[in-house]
C-alpha cells in the first residue's frame, strides 16, 4: 500500500512504482510532477539547464513528432508511463525548448522538432520535467566541460558526478528526477551512473533512434536510461527502442523488453577478462568488484577469468581517434549561419566562421575538433583513422570470441570513484583514462549496464566523511541481449541491496 | 566521331589537348537526396527545407531509393559496372551553401565504375547531394564587389549524379558533341531535365596539353561550371590555346582551378593548388551501405528505353530504314522526331528516307521545340500521305510545303487539303518537261551561259518554270530536266 | 609531435581561430594525446578490414515521397542574421 500523502513518499517511489501507482489511481500524476518540479527548481547541484514551467511553455509546437504532449503538460490518462516526469539530457532536441548540448555555440537554441527517443517516451506518457546539464557536446567524463558550469556529485559536492551525462545521473541520484535519459558514446551513461550510485544502460548500437540527438560521434552515440534501479531501466528502454525511418542506422529490436524478474544466476557464465579488471584500477573499486563477483557465484554464476579481450587495452586509443574524427565533422555545422551563436560580424566569411567557433566552443571541444581534423587530414588518415577502424574490427572480433565462452563480460565500470572537481582538468589523457573500461563495448556496439555494487571505503583517502563513494559494476552482453542482461543485473542488484536513494537531497 | 588534333601549323610543335569531363546531373526525383522535401522549381526562397536539409543539430539523412534507381539506369546506359555494394562518404569543407559543413558524396566505393558512351570512356558515376543557392548582394551586384550573400536552401540536397570521364576527349568540338550525346541519352532515360541553363546539367573540364604523339600527361587545369555547350566549347578552346602558348614560350602550366567568363572570353583563377581543399573524406556514419539487389537491377533494367545511340544505329542499318548517318542521328537524338517516324512503319527505305526528310526539314521547324511532334496538329498519317504523293510525283516539294503550312495550323486530312488547295503537280514528268522546254526557249541567254559552264545562270529558267507551275514544281527535278535538255 | 605550424594548419582546416596564447598549449596537449594514441602503431593489423559500421545492415532507403517542409518563418527563426527571406552571411568573395 502506498501512502501518497506527502511529497517525500512520492519522491521515494521508483519510476516503475510511480507508474503502477498512477495506473491504480493511488497517486495523482499532477502531484508527482509538481513535487519533482519543486525539487528541480531548488536544484543546488546544477543538474538542470531548464525546468519545464507548470503549464506548457506555449513556445512552438512539435512539428516533426506531431502528437507528443507539450513539455510540462499532463499526458493522456491510461498511458503506460501515466505522466511520470522525465529528465532529458540537454543534447536531445525538444521542440520549442532550449537544447544546446551544453555549449555556448547553441545559446538559446530552440529546435523545431523533438528527438525520436524523447517523443516515444512522451508518447508512452512520460512528462518532460526538464533538460539536464552535460559536458559540452557530450565530450567529457566529469561534466566540467559545460557552458552551464559543472554539476556537483550529490554524494560529495566537492566531487564530479562523472560525464558526460553528469546532470542526468546527479539528478536521479539526488532525487530531483525519478529517472533520466542520457547518451553514451564511450561511457557517458555508465560512468556517471557508477559515480553517482545509480543504474545506467547503454543499449545495443541502433536499438534506440539517434534522430534528434545532437551528434557527438555518430557511429558510437546511443541513448539510454539512467535510473534508480534495473526495473526502471528496463521500463524506460521498452519505450525507447525500435526502428525509426528517420535514422538509417536504427534497428528493429527482435523482441519486447521485459521487466526483469530473475533472482538466481544459475548456469550464467560470467567472463572476467584480465584486460578490464587489473591495471590502473583503484583498490577500493576492485574490492567492491570482487565482492560482487562472490555474490554472483552465490547466486549460481560461474566465473571465467581465462576469457580474453586482447585488443581492449587499445580501445581507448582507437576511440580517441574515431570519436574526435567524427565529432570534427559533426560539429562543422556550427558555423554561425542558420542557428546559434555568431561572432565576428563585420568580418569576412572566414573571420565570421573562425570567431564564431572560437567563442562558441569550449577548450575540450576545440581540442577534440583539432585532434579529429588532424586524424582525417591528408597524409594522416591511414595512420590514425584507418588504423583505429581496424583496431575496432579486432575489438569486435575479441568480443565475438569471448561470447562463445561466456554469457556476459563483467568489469568495474570505472577505474576509480568520483574524483574531485578540477583534479583531472590539466592533463587530457588522465581524464580520458576514465573511459578505459567502457569504450571497448562502445566500439563493439554491444549493450552494457552499470549497477551500483557498494561503496568504496576510504582506503584511497578520498572518501567523504562518514561514508564511501559508489562503485559501479559493468555487465556487457552480445548485441540484442538486453533482456538477459537486465535479468542478470536485476538478480545481482537484489543480492547487493544497494540503496540508490541514499544520496537524495 | 571525329577526333580533332591540335591546331596544326608547320613552324611550331604540334600539341594535343587531353580533356576529361565531370558532369553533375540533377536527378528528377520528386524529393531530395536525403530528406522528403520536394525539389524546388523557383519557389520562394527557403520554403522547401526541413531539419535534414538545413543541417539542424540532430537531424539525420536517409537516402532516396529513386535516386539510386536513377543512378543504376545511368550506369546501365553508360555500360558501367554496377557495384553490388557502395557507400557514402563525407566530403568536409566550409561554405555557406553547405549546411552541414560536409557534402554527402560517394568516394572510393561509387555506385558505378567504368563504362563508355560512344568514343569516350567513363571512369565512374556516383551519387551526391547538391549545394544550396547563394545569392550575392551588395552595391554593385558584381560578384567580386558584393559584401554579403543570402543563402536559399531550397536547392540544397537535390540529388546529383556525377559522371566522370576518362581523359579521352581531344578537342573542344569533341567535348561539345559528346556532351550533346550524353544530354540526349540522359533525357531519354528520363532521369533528369538536362536543362543546362537552369543548372540541371553542369560541366567541369580537366584540361592539359602535350606534344602530339606523346604518351605523357601534361599538368592539368580544371575549368569550372560551364552552363552551356557553347561556353564549354569556347572555354575549352580558350584554355587549350592559353596552355599551348605557355608551353610554346617554354613556360609551365600551373595546376589550378579556373573560371571562364563567356562575356569577355577571359580565363581567371579561382583557386591555386596551394589553396586546394583537404576534404578529409571518411565513410558517412549516419548511412548504411547501399546493396544493389537483383530486384533493384531488374527494376532498373525494365525501365531502360532504347537509347539514342542504339536507335541511330537501327535507323541507319535496319533494312526498313537505311537512313543516312546524320539523318538517323537527328531523328534518334530528338526522341519525338524518331517516335513520329516510327508511328507508321515505312513501306520501303525510300519511303523512310522521304518521310524522315519531311519530318526533319519541314515538320519539325514548323512545329518548334515547345511541344513534341506527337502533340502537334499534324498526324503521322498526314506525313505518310504527303510522302507518298511526293514519291509518286503527284505533288512537288513546294506543294508539300504548302500542305504542311496548313496542316500545322489546322490539322486535318492531307489528301483533302491537297485536293482543296489544288496542290497536285501538273501531271507528271512529261508535262513538266514541256514547261522546262518553254522556259529554255524564253531564256536563250541563260541557256548559253549554262552550256558554257556557268551553272549559276539557271536562275531565270527555274523562275519561269515556277511561275508557270505556281510553285508546285520540284526544284531538283527542274534542274535535272534543264541539264538533260541542254545536254550538260 | 605536432608543431605550431601544424596546429595552425589544422585550425585553418577546422575554421577555428586560436589566440596566440592558445597555440602552444594546444600543440602540447595534442602531442601528448597523440603519443598515447601511437600505441596502436605497434599492432599488426595486416589484412584486417576497417569497421565503420558495427551495424551490419544495408539499404535502409527512403521512398521518394514528399513530406511537409518547415514553414519558412520556422526555418529562419533561429538564424543570427536574415535578409530577403534568406540566411544572411558575409560574402565568400569579399
Ligand atoms: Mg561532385
Ligand atoms: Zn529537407
Amino acid at each position: 500500500m502506498v501512502d501518497a500523502t506527502g511529497p517525500y513518499e512520492l519522491i521515494a517511489l521508483s519510476a516503475a512504482a510511480a507508474a503502477r501507482a498512477i495506473a491504480a489511481g493511488e497517486i495523482d500524476p499532477t502531484e508527482l510532477i509538481g513535487a519533482y518540479r519543486a525539487r528541480a527548481m531548488a536544484d543546488e547541484l546544477n543538474c538542470f539547464t531548464w525546468v519545464a514551467p507548470e503549464r506548457g511553455p506555449g513556445s512552438g509546437g512539435d512539428i516533426a513528432a506531431g502528437s507528443s504532449p507539450a513539455p510540462g503538460e499532463s499526458p493522456l490518462p491510461g498511458t503506460p508511463l501515466g505522466g511520470v516526469p522525465l529528465a532529458v539530457k540537454d543534447l536531445f532536441c525538444t521542440a520549442g525548448v532550449p537544447s544546446q548540448s551544453g555549449s555556448r555555440i547553441l545559446e538559446g537554441y530552440e529546435p523545431p522538432y523533438t528527438a525520436t527517443a524523447v517523443a516515444r517516451l512522451q508518447g508512452a506518457g512520460a512528462t518532460l520535467l526538464g533538460k539536464t546539464n552535460q559536458d559540452e557536446f557530450a565530450m567529457g567524463s566529469s561534466n566540467e566541460n559545460s557552458a552551464f558550469g559543472p554539476v556537483l556529485n550529490p554524494w560529495d559536492r566537492a566531487r564530479v558526478p562523472g560525464g558526460s551525462s553528469g546532470g542526468s545521473a546527479a539528478a536521479v541520484a539526488a532525487g530531483l528526477a525519478p529517472w533520466a535519459v542520457g547518451t553514451d558514446t564511450g561511457g557517458s551513461i555508465r560512468q556517471p551512473a557508477a559515480m553517482c550510485g545509480i543504474v545506467g544502460l547503454k543499449p545495443t548500437y541502433g536499438a534506440v533512434s539517434r534522430y534528434g540527438m545532437i551528434a557527438f560521434a555518430s557511429s558510437l552515440d546511443q541513448a539510454g536510461p539512467l535510473t534508480r534501479n534495473v526495473t526502471d531501466a528496463a521500463l524506460m528502454l521498452r519505450h525507447m527502442i525500435g526502428r525509426d525511418e528517420r535514422d538509417a542506422t536504427s534497428l528493429r529490436f527482435p523482441e519486447q523488453i521485459e521487466l526483469p524478474r530473475a533472482d538466481r544466476l544459475d548456469g550464467v557464465r560470467l567472463g572476467v577478462p584480465a584486460e578490464l579488471s587489473s591495471e590502473g584500477i583503484e583498490t577500493g573499486v576492485l574490492e567492491r568488484f570482487h565482492s560482487a563477483l562472490a555474490l554472483a557465484q552465490e547466486l549460481g554464476a560461474t566465473i571465467n577469468t581465462d576469457v580474453m579481450l586482447p585488443h581492449a587495452p587499445h580501445g581507448l586509443a582507437a576511440y580517441y581517434v574515431i570519436a574526435p574524427a567524427e565529432a570534427s565533422s559533426n560539429l562543422a555545422r556550427f558555423d554561425g549561419v542558420r542557428y546559434g551563436l555568431r561572432a565576428g560580424d563585420g568580418q569576412d566569411l572566414v573571420g565570421m566562421y573562425t570567431r564564431t567557433r572560437h567563442d562558441g566552443f569550449g577548450p575540450e571541444v576545440k581540442r577534440r575538433i583539432m585532434l579529429g581534423t588532424y586524424a582525417l587530414s591528408a597524409g594522416y588518415y591511414d595512420a590514425y583513422y584507418g588504423r583505429a577502424q581496424r583496431v575496432r574490427t579486432k575489438i569486435v572480433e575479441d568480443f565475438r570470441a569471448a561470447f562463445e565462452e561466456v554469457d556476459f563480460i563483467v568489469s568495474p565500470t570505472t577505474p576509480g570513484v568520483a574524483f574531485e572537481l578540477g583534479e583531472k582538468t590539466t592533463d587530457p589523457w588522465s581524464m580520458y583514462l576514465n573511459d578505459a573500461l567502457t569504450v571497448p563495448m562502445s566500439l563493439a556496439g554491444i549493450p552494457a549496464i552499470s549497477i551500483p555494487c557498494g561503496l568504496s571505503g576510504s582506503s584511497e583517502g578520498k572518501g567523504p566523511v562518514g561514508r564511501g563513494l559508489p562503485v559501479g559494476l559493468q555487465i556487457a552482453g552480445p548485441a540484442f541481449s538486453e533482456n538477459r542482461l537486465l535479468d542478470a543485473a536485476y538478480a545481482l542488484e537484489q543480492a547487493i541491496g544497494f540503496d540508490s536513494t541514499a544520496a537524495h537531497v | 566521331m571525329d577526333v580533332g588534333r591540335g591546331s596544326g601549323r608547320d613552324d611550331v610543335v604540334e600539341y594535343e589537348p587531353v580533356i576529361g569531363l565531370e558532369i553533375h546531373v540533377q536527378l528528377s526525383t520528386r524529393t531530395k537526396m536525403f530528406c522528403g522535401c520536394e525539389l524546388s522549381f523557383g519557389e520562394p526562397p527557403n520554403t522547401r527545407t526541413c531539419p535534414v536539409c538545413l543541417g539542424l543539430p540532430g537531424a539525420l539523412p536517409v537516402a532516396n531509393a529513386k535516386a539510386i534507381h536513377f543512378g543504376l539506369m545511368i550506369g546501365m546506359a553508360l555500360e558501367s559496372e554496377l557495384a553490388p555494394r557502395s557507400i557514402f562518404h563525407r566530403k568536409n569543407y566550409f561554405y555557406p551553401d553547405l549546411p552541414k559543413g560536409y557534402q554527402i558524396s560517394q568516394y572510393d566505393e561509387p555506385l558505378c565504375r567504368g563504362g563508355r558512351l560512344a568514343d569516350v570512356r567513363v571512369h565512374r558515376v556516383h551519387l551526391e547531394e547538391d549545394a544550396a543557392k547563394l545569392v550575392h548582394v551588395g552595391e554593385s551586384g558584381r560578384i567580386h564587389a558584393s559584401d554579403a550573400s543570402i543563402v536559399d536552401f531550397n536547392r540544397g540536397g537535390t540529388p546529383l549524379a556525377e559522371i566522370v570521364t576518362e581523359p579521352d576527349v581531344r578537342s573542344a568540338e569533341q567535348a561539345g558533341e559528346w556532351l550533346r550525346l550524353l544530354r540526349v541519352t540522359l533525357g531519354r532515360l528520363g532521369v533528369s531535365d538536362v536543362n543546362m541553363e537552369e543548372g540541371s546539367l553542369r560541366c567541369d573540364a580537366n584540361i592539359s596539353v602535350r606534344p602530339a604523339g606523346s604518351d605523357e600527361m601534361g599538368t592539368k587545369t580544371e575549368l569550372k561550371n560551364m552552363n552551356s555547350f557553347r561556353f564549354i566549347e569556347r572555354g575549352i578552346k580558350a584554355e587549350v590555346i592559353r596552355q599551348e602558348k605557355l608551353l610554346a614560350r617554354g613556360e609551365k602550366v600551373v595546376q589550378e582551378t579556373l573560371h571562364f567568363d563567356p562575356s569577355s572570353g577571359r580565363i581567371t583563377t579561382l583557386r591555386s593548388k596551394e589553396e586546394a581543399h583537404d576534404y578529409r573524406y571518411f565513410p558517412e556514419p549516419d548511412l548504411v551501405p547501399i546493396a544493389v539487389s537483383e530486384e533493384m537491377l531488374d527494376t532498373a533494367r525494365a525501365s531502360m528505353p532504347e537509347l539514342p545511340l542504339a536507335r541511330a544505329e537501327r535507323f541507319e542499318h535496319d533494312p526498313s530504314y537505311m537512313l543516312d548517318t546524320e539523318v538517323a542521328k537527328t531523328l534518334a537524338f530528338r526522341t519525338d522526331l524518331g517516335d513520329f517516324l516510327e508511328l507508321r512503319r515505312p513501306e520501303s527505305p525510300d519511303e523512310a528516307r522521304v518521310r524522315a526528310n519531311l519530318i526533319i526539314n519541314e515538320l519539325a521547324p514548323r512545329v518548334g521545340t515547345d511541344v513534341p511532334l506527337a502533340d502537334s496538329m499534324v498526324t503521322p498519317d498526314a506525313v505518310v500521305t504527303i510522302s507518298g504523293a511526293l514519291m509518286r510525283k503527284e505533288i512537288s516539294i513546294g506543294g508539300a510545303r504548302q500542305a504542311f503550312d496548313i496542316l500545322v495550323e489546322e490539322g486535318g486530312d492531307a489528301d483533302a487539303i491537297i485536293e482543296r488547295e489544288g496542290l497536285m503537280s501538273a501531271e507528271g514528268g512529261d508535262e513538266l518537261a514541256a514547261v522546262v522546254e518553254a522556259a529554255i526557249a524564253a531564256n536563250e541567254d541563260a541557256a548559253q551561259k549554262i552550256k558554257a559552264g556557268n551553272p549559276k545562270a539557271i536562275g531565270p529558267i527555274v523562275g519561269y518554270v515556277m511561275r508557270e507551275t505556281q510553285g508546285r514544281a520540284d526544284g531538283g527535278e527542274v534542274t535535272r530536266l534543264v541539264h538533260e535538255q541542254l545536254g550538260v | 609531435m605536432i608543431d605550431r605550424d601544424e596546429v595552425l594548419h589544422v585550425a585553418r582546416l577546422a575554421r577555428l581561430r586560436l589566440s596566440e596564447q592558445e597555440i602552444e598549449p594546444m600543440a602540447a596537449e595534442l602531442s601528448s594525446v597523440l603519443d598515447n594514441i601511437a600505441k596502436i602503431e605497434e599492432l599488426n593489423l595486416d589484412g584486417v578490414p576497417p569497421t565503420s559500421h558495427v551495424v551490419e545492415v544495408t539499404g535502409r532507403l527512403r521512398a521518394d515521397e514528399p513530406h511537409e517542409p518547415l514553414p519558412r518563418e520556422v526555418a529562419l527563426a533561429q538564424a543570427p542574421a536574415v535578409s530577403d527571406d534568406g540566411f544572411l552571411v558575409p560574402s565568400p568573395q569579399a
